[in-house]
């Protein structure tokens, strides 16, 4: 698989991740020699093969659907950038 | 030992440096004892890290109010006579692990000041077990990476270097905080993680042992998140009972993690009496790589020899696809880590730069809080998650990490561990392996099937190398029996000795030589000296 540039820019795009021209020019070097190198997994036939969910015979607990803990708005919101009220403020959204 | 703790020392220095020496066994039942107080062990510490920490850069943050603290509450127990598991054991803690009020960065930028409002279930396991914290180790960025050079905290420097030689090593990664601080004696044991080798690769290269238990053995919860079905806590200690007893409480069932296990934790150190005569060790002819060192092969050899004389079956086995494991990891962990990234937006905690409008926002924050290691394999992630490409790379790695653990049931019915090197050279030099991502990657070449597998796996110094070298073997054990595998490890500890302190070249008022092994354990060492590459009597 060979990435161009335009896909660099595409896939950060979806990515959330502004780059520099010069980050684009080595990330499409990189990305190229990763992916040919997983390329090799081709060579093991899995046609028969489950793909791995979970780790051995590891089963999802169920719990009551009950609250179990809560009212704590001020420490939550305590790390953020940004906020009024107990709110995370952003850039407006819509017009 | 005694002479020197109970205040009358002539010597501060040496008195505080036999106490770094101590293992966590040594230090607990001195401490019992009453030799010297959780107090003198931590103000101990503290000056160490004081004065080597700016050659070593292991702590990014130190704690020693919060240390002191914790110190004191442990003598106020101990002098009561109930001195928990872990009373007054001075340990560092990888910055991955949440702790409340105090910063916690994964290494990186992207976090800026971020004070956690709770506690990670496995450092909160390790105070409720009295542990004292020295503070938070460096790391490489969100654990990507096998020297710690990605850290945006700058490199962590290995303690050990060549003979004759002063350039500076990686400390291996992404766990190199932790090791180098407990190769170094800043720290009695670390907690670390491991995703693809982030534990046992660091304590190959520092001469520490280092054991990533079965997957779901310790909770994820509070853990900075790399990939998640991959991510397993541990410890990093200067000893293999060490790791038992840092095991057992770092270990427990959490309802907090959905994938944490209900079995229950043993008390692995009792574990370790268990002779291992009969045990059968599978060699897998597929961890013979080209361009291994020969170093490593004749180590690797030397454990062969070592577990044949304990009186363990050696046995030749096959791990068919062993080969695929790390193409297949670095499929599943970008994929994973892509996904558990999208936190970080600058919106509900870490930095945050402005842009055009929200999606401007977005990126600009991205861009300049992630490094470059982690921005590629984030795009690696989102690229083989992407529409049309998902079933091709994503699903193909899944059905092949199906048939690597296969392959491990397969041994698993014949043999009882499996013995392998732990990584394919000695700790590299600064910048050497940095230009080149995949050059990078191959350094998780015998350790990412087992975090592939989910099965428990330990680095064990086995013996140095021509230019004097930590090197490690590594044993992999079936799901949930951690207790065979650290029985196993301390074969190799019993017949390698336990690895000799590097030569303290780090600690600025420090005069000269090695930390000074506390008299017990030299005189076991020494009993042993030399034998890191002869066989066992």
């Amino acid at each position: 698989m060979q990435i161009d540039e335009a896909t660099v820019r595409h896939v950060a795009r979806l990515a959330r991740i502004k780059v520099s021209e010069q980050e684009t020019t080595s990330l499409k070097r990189e990305l190229t020699s990763i992916l040919q190198w997983v390329e090799q997994l081709g060579e093991v036939d899995t046609s028969a093969v489950e793909p791995m969910t979970r780790m051995g015979e590891m089963k999802l607990p169920l719990r009551k659907d009950a609250v179990t803990s809560g009212d704590m708005a001020e420490a939550i919101t305590s790390n953020a950038p940004l906020t009024e009220d107990h709110y995370f403020l952003v850039p407006k959204v819509v017009e | 030992m005694s002479n020197s703790t109970s205040g009358n020392s002539t010597n501060g220095e040496s008195a505080r440096s036999e106490l770094t020496g101590l293992t966590i066994a040594e230090a607990r039942d001195m401490l019992r004892a009453k030799e010297f107080t959780a107090r003198e062990l931590t103000e101990a510490h503290i000056a160490a890290i004081e004065a080597g920490n700016p050659a070593l850069n292991a702590f990014i943050l130190q704690t020693p109010e919060k240390a002191l603290g914790m110190a004191a509450a442990s003598d106020a127990r101990l002098a009561k006579g109930k001195g928990l598991a872990l009373d007054g054991i001075p340990l560092g803690i990888k910055d991955l692990f949440c702790t409340k009020d105090v910063r916690t960065t994964a290494g990186s930028k992207i976090l800026d000041e971020f004070r956690p409002i709770y506690e990670s279930t496995v450092t909160q396991n390790l105070w409720d077990a009295g542990a004292v914290m020295l503070g938070k180790l460096n790391m490489d960025e969100f654990a990507m990476g096998s020297s710690n050079e990605t850290s945006a905290f700058n490199p962590v420097v290995n303690p050990w270097r060549a003979e004759g030689s002063n350039q500076p090593l990686v400390p291996g990664g992404s766990s190199g905080g932790s090791a180098s601080s407990v190769a170094a004696h800043l720290a009695m044991g670390a907690t670390a993680s491991d995703t693809g080798g982030s534990i046992r690769q660091p304590a190959a290269f520092t001469g520490t042992v280092g054991i990533k238990p079965t997957y779901g053995r310790c909770s994820r919860w509070g853990m900075v998140a790399f990939a998640s079905s991959l991510d397993q806590a541990g410890p990093i200690t200067r000893s293999v009972r060490d790791a038992a007893i840092m095991l057992r409480e770092m270990a427990s069932h959490d309802p907090k993690d959905s994938t944490s296990s209900d079995a229950q934790v043993p008390d692995f150190e009792k574990a370790l009496a268990k002779k291992v005569k009969g045990l059968r060790i599978g060699i897998p002819k597929e961890y013979r790589m080209d361009g291994m060192s020969a170093e490593i092969e004749a180590l690797w050899q030397q454990g062969i020899a070592w577990f044949r004389a304990a009186g363990a079956e050696i046995k030749d086995i096959s791990l068919p696809h062993t080969k695929y494991a790390l193409p297949a990891y670095y499929i599943v962990a970008p994929a994973e880590a892509s996904s558990n990234l999208a936190r970080y937006d600058g919106v509900r905690y870490g930095l945050r730069v402005n842009g055009r409008d929200i999606t401007g926002m977005y990126e600009e924050t991205r861009s300049a809080g992630f490094g470059a290691e982690v921005k590629r394999r984030i795009l690696i992630g989102t690229y083989v998650l992407s529409a049309g490409y998902y079933d091709a790379y994503y699903i193909k790695a899944q059905k092949v990490r199906t048939l690597i653990r296969r392959d491990f049931d397969d041994a698993f019915r014949d043999v009882d561990i499996v013995l392998t090197p732990a990584t394919p050279s000695p700790a590299f030099a600064l910048g050497e392996k940095s230009g080149d991502p995949l050059e990078m990657y191959l350094n998780d070449i015998f350790t990412v099937t087992v975090n592939m597998a989910g099965l428990p796996g330990m680095s064990v110094p086995a013996g140095l190398s021509k230019t004097g070298l930590p090197m490690g073997l590594q044993i992999i054990g079936r799901a949930f029996d951690e207790e065979t595998v650290l029985r196993a490890g301390q074969v190799i500890e019993d017949a390698a000795g336990r690895s000799p302190a590097p030569r303290n070249w780090w600690s600025v008022s420090s005069s000269s030589s090695a930390t000074t092994a506390a008299p017990k354990a030299a005189k076991k060492a020494s009993a042993k000296s030399g034998s890191g590459t002869s066989a066992k009597k």
